[in-house]
C-alpha cells in the first residue's frame, strides 16, 4: 500500500497543542504526518508549501486556530485568503488543491486533530504519489548545501 | 579584523529521552541515537530515561561543558512542558538558552502511533529537522528598554478613578484625564446601587475626594487625550486643555455668577430633565470645586454683550480670553477607561421615547429617583409633575435584538430594572409595576434574591414577552405588548415608561480609539488580547481596559477589572526594564525594497516606512513575532530570528527528503 508523506504546518497556540493533546488522550492516528511548529498559520509561506511537495511531500497540511481566535488577531483570515489564493495557482503548476488542506482545530480539539490526519492521509493515499518532479518545474527557492 | 571569520561546523549535542516506557516503549529511542550519530552538525549523541530528571539535566549540563557543544536538542515531550527547564540547563552550562530545541517525539510520536518500525522511523525524522533547524539558531538576548514609571488613565469614572487610586497606592504617579468638568462618570448619576441598594453618590464622593487629593495622582479634568506616539513603556501623550473661562483656583464657589447668567440651558447631568445656567457647577460635590463657563451656550464670551458673571466675580476667576492649550505628558502604561452612553431612544421610534416626555430611559429615571435629582426623590412624571401610579418597564430595549438593533446583552438591567420597579413601589406604594422581559438574568452575588425580592414582597408583575408599540391616549400612555407564556396580546395603560436602553461604547470615542489605534470589536467596545487569558490588557502592548470601555458591566465588576488593570500597570512597572522575546522579524535593509507589504501584515503596528532610507522599520519591543510579515515579505528581507526561511526549509529538506 502506498504511504504517503504529509507535511503539516501547525499553528504554536492551537493546533499544535490539538496534536499534543491527541497524544495526551493516547488517540491512535496513521503516521504519515510529520510536524513543523510554526508562531502562526500566518508564518506559511506559500514557497514552503511549494518547497515541501519538491522535496517529496505528497500532502501539506496547515492547522490554525478558529476564526476570531488568533494569537494575533487576525493571522489565520491571512492564511486563508493566502491559501485560497495559493490553490488556484496549484493547479496550474500542475498540482492537485486537494493535496494542500488548510484546517481550523483549536488546542480542545485533539480527537478532530487525529481524524483529520486519519482522513487526510486516507485522500492522499487514494490521490496517490505526487511526483513533483517528473510533473512540473519547480523552481529551486534556496540553494542546496 | 576586517576578514569575515571562516564559519565553524556547530557543535550540536543530540540527547534522546526514554521517558520511561512513554517513548522508549513505542520508540526505538537507541537506534534514533545511533542513526542520528553521524548526521551533519552532530557531534555527541546518547540516550536517557528522563533526561527532565536532576541527573538527566547534570548529564545536559556537564555534556554542554565537556564536548564544548553549541546548541543541544532534547528529543522527549511536547516543548510546552520542558523547554524552559532545558533552556535553564543551557544557561547554567553557559549555552545560550536560544540554541536549545526540543524534539517532540512523544505528544506527536510514541503516543499517538502502535507501529513500533514507523514511529521510530518518524523520530528520526522529527530529530533530524531539529539538527536541521539548530544549525542555524542564532545566540539570542531579550530585548531590554527602560520603563517610564507613569500611568495616564483615559476618564474618570468610577473605573477609571479606582485604577488611579489603585496604581497610586502601588508607588506609581498617575495622570487621570477626564473630557467632563468633573470626575465621577456616570456612576455619580445614579440613585441607588443594587442589589444593596447603597446610595451611589455616598459610596462614591469619598474616593473622588481621595483621587483629587492622593500627592501623586494628577488631576486633569475638562482636557481631552489628544493623540499618543511611542510605545509601551515610552509613551508620549498629547492631551488638550479645553479653557473653562474660569480660574479653578481662584474660583471660591460663592455662585454670584449662576445667579446673574441669563443664559438658561438643558442640565445634562439631571439628563435634561432639569435646567442649569452657561455658567455652572455640573453638581454640587463636583471635583475640582469650579465653576465652568459653557462657551456653546455662554452669549458669546464678549463683555460688551454680556459680561454679567465678570462684573460680580469678587475673586476675578473668570477670564473670558482662556484659550485652549495642550499639555504634554510621558508615560510608560494607559489605562482606557472611556465608559459608555446608552443606545439612542430615537433608534426606538416605536416606543416614543423622542416624542413623549414620560417615556424615559434608565438613566433619566435613575436621576428621577435620585434625593440629588431635579424632583429630589420624588417620582414625578417629567411632563406635569403628576405622580405615576403606573409604570411600565421594558427590559432589553434594543439589546438582543439581531435584526433590528444591537445583538448583545447589556447585561446590568435586568438588576436595575429589578431596583428601578422596587424603589418605585417602594415610594408610591399603591403604583403598579409592570416589567416587559424576555429573560431574567441575575448572574451575580445576591442577585436573584435581589429579583425574587422584587417580585416577591414588592409585588412587581412580570411579564415575559416584547413590546411592540408605546403611544398616547390623553395623558396617559398605552403599552401594546405580547405574553410570550399565554400567547395573549397585552395592553396597559401606564403615566410613565421606562425604557432601559442597551448599553452602547461612549460618544465619540471611536475616534480616539482610532488615533490611538486602539483595536476595538464590531460595537466599538475595546477588544481584550484574548477574551479568557488577558481580559484586561488591549491588543497593543501597554494599553489596558477597565469599565464599560470593553462592555456592559456592572459596578463590582468594573472595579475588579480596574483593580485587575492596575495590577496589570504594576507588573509592568515592577521590572527593571521592559524584557521582550527576541524571535522577532526584523528588516535586511539591503533586500528591502520598501514596498510596505509588511507595514499593511502587522497587527501591532511594529512596522513602519522610513521615508529618508525608503526601507521598512521595526520597533522590536511591538513585534510579537508572528511573522505574517515574513510570509509575506516579496524580496525576503523580513526574516524571523531563529525560525528564519532558510531554517523553515533545511527542516523541511531533513524531514522529507529520504
Amino acid at each position: 500500500m502506498f504511504e504517503p508523506q504529509i507535511m503539516c504546518f501547525l499553528c504554536k497556540w492551537c493546533t499544535s497543542s490539538a496534536a499534543d493533546l491527541a497524544g495526551t488522550s493516547r488517540l491512535h492516528y496513521a503516521p504519515n504526518n510529520i510536524n513543523l511548529r510554526v508562531m502562526c498559520s500566518s508564518r506559511v509561506d506559500p514557497q514552503h508549501i511549494l518547497y515541501a511537495f519538491k522535496e517529496g511531500a505528497d500532502g501539506v497540511f496547515i492547522g490554525g486556530c478558529h476564526p476570531g481566535d488568533c494569537h494575533y488577531v487576525e493571522g489565520n483570515y491571512k492564511t486563508l485568503r493566502r491559501i485560497t489564493l495559493f490553490k488556484t495557482m496549484l493547479r496550474d503548476l500542475g498540482i492537485d488543491p486537494d493535496r494542500l488542506r488548510l484546517e481550523w482545530i483549536s488546542a480542545a480539539e485533539g480527537k478532530r486533530y487525529a481524524e483529520t490526519m486519519d482522513e487526510f492521509t486516507a485522500q492522499i493515499r487514494a490521490l496517490g504519489p505526487l511526483n513533483i518532479n517528473e510533473k512540473v518545474l519547480v523552481r529551486e527557492v534556496v540553494k542546496d548545501e | 579584523m576586517t576578514d569575515k571569520p571562516i564559519k565553524k561546523e556547530k557543535r550540536i549535542g543530540l540527547f534522546v529521552c526514554h521517558c520511561g516506557v512513554n517513548i522508549a516503549g513505542i520508540v526505538d529511542v537507541e537506534r534514533v541515537a545511533k542513526e542520528l550519530q553521524d548526521y551533519p552538525g552532530v557531534s555527541f549523541s546518547t540516550n536517557y530515561i528522563y533526561m527532565c530528571s536532576d541527573p538527566g539535566q547534570q548529564m545536559v549540563i556537564d555534556t554542554i561543558k565537556e564536548k564544548h557543544l553549541d546548541g543541544i536538542i532534547v528529543a522527549a515531550c511536547s516543548p510546552t512542558l520542558h523547554e524552559k527547564t532545558f533552556q535553564e540547563a543551557a544557561r547554567l552550562a553557559g549555552l545560550n538558552p536560544y540554541q536549545i530545541e526540543i524534539a517532540n517525539i512523544r505528544e506527536q510520536d510514541s503516543w499517538v502511533h502502535t507501529d513500533k518500525e514507523r514511529a521510530t522511523k518518524k523520530a528520526v525524522k522529527i530529530v533530524k529537522s531539529h539538527v536541521a533547524k539548530a544549525r542555524l539558531n542564532e545566540n539570542l538576548e531579550p530585548i531590554k528598554v527602560d520603563v517610564n514609571r507613569r500611568a495616564l488613565i483615559i476618564g474618570g469614572g468610577i473605573s477609571g478613578l479606582q485604577a488611579a487610586m489603585d496604581i497610586a497606592d502601588h508607588g506609581y504617579e498617575v495622570i487621570l484625564v477626564e473630557k467632563n468638568p468633573s470626575i465621577g462618570g456616570k456612576m455619580i448619576q445614579l440613585s441607588e446601587t443594587f442589589p444593596t441598594l447603597d446610595c451611589s453618590q455616598c459610596i462614591l464622593t469619598p474616593k473622588m475626594v481621595e483621587v483629587s487629593r492622593h500627592p501623586r495622582i494628577k488631576l486633569l479634568t475638562y482636557h481631552e487625550v489628544d493623540s499618543i506616539s511611542g510605545f509601551v513603556g515610552n509613551f508620549k501623550v498629547r492631551i488638550k486643555k479645553k479653557p473653562r473661562y474660569v480660574e479653578e483656583k481662584l474660583c471660591n464657589l460663592c455662585g454670584e455668577c449662576e445667579k446673574v447668567c441669563p443664559q438658561v440651558v438643558s442640565d445634562e447631568f439631571n439628563m435634561g430633565l432639569a435646567f442649569r445656567k452657561a455658567i455652572y457647577m455640573p453638581f454640587p460635590q463636583a471635583i475640582p470645586g469650579t465653576y465652568t463657563l459653557d462657551a456653546e451656550n455662554c452669549l458669546g464670551l464678549n463683555p460688551v454683550r454680556c459680561g454679567k458673571c465678570k462684573d460680580v466675580c469678587d475673586k476675578k476667576a473668570i477670564d473670558y480670553d482662556m484659550k485652549e492649550t495642550i499639555v504634554e505628558e510621558e508615560v510608560g502604561a494607559v489605562v482606557v477607561a472611556t465608559g459608555y452612553d446608552l443606545y439612542t431612544m430615537q433608534a426606538l421610534g416605536e416606543y416614543g421615547g423622542e416624542k413623549y416626555e414620560d417615556v424615559v430611559n434608565g438613566l433619566e429615571f435613575e436621576r428621577i429617583l435620585s434625593a440629588s435629582g431635579p424632583t429630589g426623590g420624588a417620582i414625578r412624571r417629567p411632563s406635569d409633575g403628576k405622580v405615576p401610579g403606573s409604570i411600565v418597564f421594558v427590559q432589553c430595549s434594543g439589546s438582543r435584538d439581531t435584526e433590528h438593533h444591537l445583538p448583545y446583552c447589556s447585561k446590568i438591567c435586568c438588576m436595575y430594572t429589578a431596583k428601578h420597579a422596587m424603589m418605585y413601589r417602594h415610594r408610591v406604594p399603591d403604583g403598579q409595576a409592570t416589567v416587559f422581559y424576555i429573560d431574567v438574568r441575575t448572574g451575580g452575588k445576591s442577585f436573584d434574591e435581589f429579583y425574587q425580592r422584587t417580585v416577591e414582597e414588592d409585588k412587581v408583575l412580570y411579564i415575559r414577552g416584547k413590546v411592540s408599540k408605546i403611544f398616547k391616549e390623553g395623558d396617559t400612555l398605552i403599552v401594546w405588548g405580547v405574553d410570550t407564556l399565554t400567547g395573549k396580546k397585552v395592553e396597559i395603560e401606564a403615566d410613565m415608561v421606562v425604557l432601559a436602553m442597551a448599553m452602547v461604547k461612549a460618544d465619540g470615542v471611536q475616534d480616539l480609539l482610532k488615533k490611538l489605534k486602539i483595536s476595538t470589536d464590531i460595537h466599538g467596545f475595546v477588544a481584550e488580547a484574548h477574551p479568557k487569558l488577558r481580559p484586561v490588557e488591549s491588543l497593543n502592548a501597554g494599553f489596558y481596559l477597565a469599565g464599560c470601555a470593553h462592555g456592559p458591566k456592572d459596578i463590582p465588576e468594573t472595579v475588579a477589572q480596574a483593580s485587575a488593570a492596575a495590577a496589570k500597570v504594576g507588573d509592568l512597572f515592577a521590572q527593571k526594564e521592559l524584557s521582550h522575546e527576541p524571535t522577532v522579524v526584523p528588516v535586511n535593509d539591503e533586500l528591502c525594497s520598501g514596498c510596505g507589504i509588511c507595514i499593511t501584515m502587522c497587527p501591532y503596528n511594529a512596522r513602519t516606512l522610513d521615508p529618508d532610507r525608503g526601507v521598512a522599520v521595526v520597533n522590536e519591543i511591538l513585534c510579537e513575532g508572528c511573522g505574517a510579515c515574513a510570509a509575506a515579505c516579496p524580496s525576503g528581507a523580513a526574516q524571523q530570528r531563529n525560525q528564519t526561511d532558510n531554517q523553515i526549509f533545511s527542516m523541511l529538506r531533513a524531514m522529507l527528503r529520504e
